[in-house]
C-alpha cells in the first residue's frame, strides 16, 4: 500500500492512477497521522516551493514526513516534491525546506542557448535520463530514457554522491536523487509513459 | 537535450472528436478516448482537448472525458476551450488534467491567467492565443470566440503580458493558417517564440510532415500542435518523428 501526501498542492490523481494501472493500491490523504502510519510514501507537488513548504507546514507533515524517512520507509519525491527535500529554494526569495538532503534549490540560468536558439524556462518536456547510479526504483530503466520534465527550478546536492541521474538542459543538472531509503525525481513518472510506470513499479515492490 | 513535442489535438464537441476547416464545417472523427490511446501507443508527447462545446450543460462531459483518459493514458493532458474560472480550472485538474488552457477569459480578464498561476502554477497555466494577420501589414491581431470576434489587442505585446501574469505556455493558433494545410504561419510563430522566454507551440495549418519541421526549425517553436493530419491517418505519430529525427531535429522515439 502506498500513501500519497495530500497538502493541497496539485494533481494527485494522476500519481494514484500511475499506481493503479501497474497494479498497487495507492491512498490519498489530507491527514499526517495516516501519513505515520504508512508502509510507503509519496510526496509529490507542483507550484512554488514556498506555497508548498508552506502547506506542508500548516498541513502538519513536516514531522510525520521526517519520521517516516528516519524510519527507512521507502520515501519517493516527485518535481517540487523532490525540491522539498533539500535544504533551501530560491524560488521568490530563499526559503527552507526539509533538509533531508543538504543543498540547494536553484533556477535555470538566463539566457542559456543550444545552437543558436534560446533555451526556454521552463523546460517542459521530454528529456533524457543520464545515469551516475542506479538506485533500484530505477531497475529496467535504459540509460538515455525519456522522461517528462516541467520546471524552471532544479535541486543542487552539496554531495554529487547522491545524484542517481543528470539530465542536459544548457547545464547537466541532477535530474534524479536517491539517499538510502529516499528516491525523487525532478521528473514526473507519472507522466513518463511506460519507464515512468516501471519506476512506480520499482517503488511499489521495494523491500 | 530536451527533445522538440508533437501534440495532437482533439477538437471535442458533445463528447466526440470532431475536425473543422477554419473553425467552420466540423466532421465526426471519432471516441475520444480511443483515440488519445492511440495516440499514446504511436508515441504522442502530450495531448491537448478542445472542448468546442458552447453550454455550459456540457462542462460535464468533458470533466467525463478527461476523467476515462486519465485512467489509461499516463503522458501530459492539456484541456482548454470555455474555461471562464478558477473552479473550472480547479475541476480539470481534478478530473486528470495536467494542463489547462484559458483564451477568451484572459482577454476579458487578465488577471484570471494571474490568479490561475499563482492558485495552481505557471506549469499548468497556458495561455491560447488566436491570431489573425492584419491585412498588408506585419502584424497580428488577437480573436476570442473561437476566432470570431476581433480584440484589437496586438499578439506579440499580448504574449509577453501572458508571460508577466504567470502563464507556462503559449498555445499560439494562427487563424489565417487554421484547417488550409498550408503549414503554420511561420512569421507569426517566430515572433512570439522571440519575444518570450516561455515555451510555444505551434498551431494551425499543418499538411504535411515539412511543415511540422518548419515549425520547430524557421519559426523556433517548443512543440507542434496537429489534429487533422493525424486524425484522418494520413500520417502515424511515429511517422512524422521518424521524418524529423532523419532531418536532425531532436525527438523521442
Amino acid at each position: 500500500m502506498i500513501t500519497i501526501i495530500d497538502y493541497g498542492m496539485g494533481n494527485l490523481r494522476s500519481v494514484q492512477k500511475g499506481f493503479e494501472k501497474i497494479g498497487s493500491e495507492a491512498i490519498i490523504t489530507d491527514d499526517p497521522q495516516v501519513v505515520l502510519q504508512a508502509e510507503r510514501v509519496v510526496l509529490p507537488g507542483v507550484g512554488a516551493f514556498r506555497d508548498c513548504m508552506h502547506s506542508l507546514e500548516q498541513g502538519g507533515f513536516v514531522e510525520p514526513i521526517l519520521k517516516v524517512i528516519a524510519e527507512g520507509k521507502p520515501f519517493l519525491g516527485i518535481c517540487v516534491g523532490m525540491q522539498l527535500l533539500f535544504t533551501d529554494s530560491v524560488e521568490f526569495g530563499l526559503y527552507s525546506g526539509l533538509n533531508v538532503i543538504p543543498g540547494h534549490v536553484l533556477r535555470f540560468p538566463d539566457q542559456m542557448t543550444v545552437a543558436g536558439e534560446k533555451l526556454k524556462v521552463p523546460q517542459m518536456g521530454w528529456n533524457q535520463l543520464c545515469f551516475k547510479r542506479r538506485p533500484p526504483a530505477f531497475e529496467g530503466v535504459d540509460n538515455s530514457s525519456n522522461v517528462y520534465f516541467v520546471h524552471s527550478y532544479y535541486a543542487k546536492p552539496d554531495d554529487s554522491g547522491v545524484i542517481a541521474t543528470t539530465t542536459d538542459y544548457g547545464i547537466e543538472f541532477c535530474s534524479s536523487v536517491w539517499q538510502d531509503n529516499v528516491v525523487a525525481t525532478q521528473f514526473h513518472p507519472e507522466k513518463s509513459q511506460a519507464v515512468g510506470l516501471r519506476i512506480l513499479k520499482n517503488f511499489a515492490e521495494l523491500k | 537535450m530536451l527533445t522538440k513535442r508533437i501534440i495532437p489535438c482533439l477538437d471535442v464537441k458533445g463528447g466526440r472528436v470532431v475536425k473543422g476547416v477554419q473553425f467552420l464545417e466540423l466532421r465526426d472523427a471519432g471516441d475520444p478516448v480511443e483515440i488519445a490511446e492511440m495516440y499514446d501507443s504511436q508515441g504522442a508527447d502530450e495531448l491537448t482537448f478542445l472542448d468546442i462545446t458552447a453550454s455550459s450543460d456540457d462542462r460535464n462531459i468533458i470533466i467525463d472525458v478527461v476523467q476515462r483518459t486519465a485512467e489509461r493514458v499516463f503522458m501530459p493532458l492539456t484541456v482548454g476551450g470555455g474555461i471562464r474560472c478558477v473552479e473550472d480550472i480547479r475541476r480539470l485538474l481534478n478530473a486528470g488534467a495536467d494542463k489547462t488552457s484559458i483564451n477568451t477569459a484572459a482577454v476579458d480578464r487578465p488577471d484570471f491567467v494571474r490568479e490561475a498561476a499563482e492558485r495552481f502554477g505557471s506549469q499548468c497555466t497556458v495561455v491560447a492565443i488566436d491570431a489573425r494577420r492584419v491585412p498588408g501589414e506585419n502584424r497580428w491581431q488577437v480573436y476570442t470566440h473561437g476566432g470570431r470576434k476581433p480584440t484589437g489587442i496586438d499578439v506579440i505585446e499580448w504574449a509577453i503580458r501572458m508571460e508577466a501574469y504567470g502563464s507556462g505556455e503559449i498555445l499560439l493558433t494562427s487563424m489565417d493558417c487554421d484547417g488550409t494545410k498550408n503549414g503554420y504561419d511561420l512569421e507569426l510563430t517566430r515572433a512570439v517564440v522571440d519575444a518570450v522566454s516561455i515555451p510555444v507551440i505551434a498551431s494551425g495549418g499543418v499538411g504535411n510532415l515539412e511543415h511540422l519541421y518548419d515549425g520547430f526549425t524557421t519559426a523556433g517553436a517548443s512543440a507542434c500542435l496537429a489534429a487533422s493530419i493525424f486524425h484522418y491517418r494520413e500520417y502515424t505519430i511515429k511517422q512524422a518523428k521518424e521524418y524529423l529525427r532523419d532531418k536532425g531535429v531532436e525527438v523521442r522515439l
